[in-house]
């Protein structure tokens, strides 16, 4: 399983991102600048967190219109796996890679905390490990990762399974309709999530409740 | 040729700034405000002299990069 983590000016978790990579799947995954025109031969591309171009103009909108993104789209479109976390989440939903959009939390308040999440979907490529409805705990922090999108496509997501994880009852940290923590899209191969899943993995990260999620790369 | 924009959150989007201000507004007293929504503005220079091919130009900057259309609205005045 080789992957690629792709770098923007003002990401910070593509360090945590590429050693949870690594630690589960075994290969050292590529880095990526975001002015390279091209991704190496990969299996999965994964948009990590942080706060690329300090989220100027809107999060997200700067960094997916960058060089690497046209081709990430492409091969995406030709069913190349896609994983956005946090910030990444709002790039690849910026790129157009996944419907709706994140806007500032409910509350004004940036969260770093935990939160549980409930698997709704267990047969994308990073949860086909995990059992449907099992809860990990898992931290988030993100000032803008209240998830909105239009009513049809809301239904959508509900009615065809795309909603991989839900914030569990009474941890919504941001407002986010549904409590949707987690999206996939139509063809499967785009997941995008706020919480981050890469720093819960080893035991010094307090628990290791998301290591079975980067185990689900292997099988897919 | 300049373009001014404004962008602007759609109706029934969510703007938590906006209610803040609005809290704010409330605290130094201003008893009558009932509503605020929050947008951004922005100056865009452009060599364009045809005022229709320079809208159609600022549309598609507007459609592409300016505004997130799935939760914004945005509106082009050319001077």
């Amino acid at each position: 399983m080789k992957s690629a983590v792709v770098v923007f000016p003002g990401i910070n978790r593509e360090r945590d991102m590429m050693l949870a990579l690594e630690a589960v799947t075994g290969v050292a995954p590529v880095a990526v600048w975001h002015t390279d025109p091209q991704l190496p031969k990969v299996d999965l591309v994964v948009v990590p967190g942080g706060f690329s171009y300090g989220d100027y103009l809107r999060c997200g909108a700067i960094a997916a219109r960058s060089p690497i993104m046209s081709d990430i789209r492409a091969k995406a479109a030709k069913g190349l796996k896609v994983l956005g976390v946090c910030n990444g989440f709002q790039i690849v939903a910026e790129a157009g890679l996944l419907p709706g959009a994140l806007v500032r939390n409910a509350h004004l308040h940036f969260v770093c905390r935990e939160v549980k999440l409930a698997v709704e979907n267990n047969s994308t490529f990073f949860t086909n490990r995990m059992k449907k409805g099992a809860v990990v705990s898992c931290p988030v922090a993100h000032g803008e990762g209240n998830y909105i999108c239009d009513e049809e496509t809301l239904k959508a997501l509900e009615g065809e399974g795309r909603v991989v994880f839900r914030y569990t009852q009474g941890t919504n940290p941001n407002g986010a309709m549904n409590d949707i923590a987690g999206i996939v899209n139509k063809a499967g191969n785009v997941i995008g999530m706020m919480p981050h899943p890469e720093n819960m993995i080893e035991p010094l990260h307090g628990k290791t409740d998301c290591r079975p999620l980067f185990e689900s790369l292997l099988a897919a | 040729m300049k373009a001014k924009i404004k962008v602007t959150l759609k109706k029934g989007v969510l703007d938590p700034q906006g209610k803040a201000i609005e809290g704010a507004l409330g605290h130094l007293g201003f008893a009558g405000v009932e509503h605020v929504r929050q947008g951004k503005y922005f100056e865009i220079d452009v060599a364009e002299t045809d005022r229709s091919k320079a809208m159609t130009e600022v549309r598609s900057m507007c459609e592409k990069l300016i505004a997130n259309t799935v939760i914004e609205n945005y509106d082009i005045e050319l001077a």
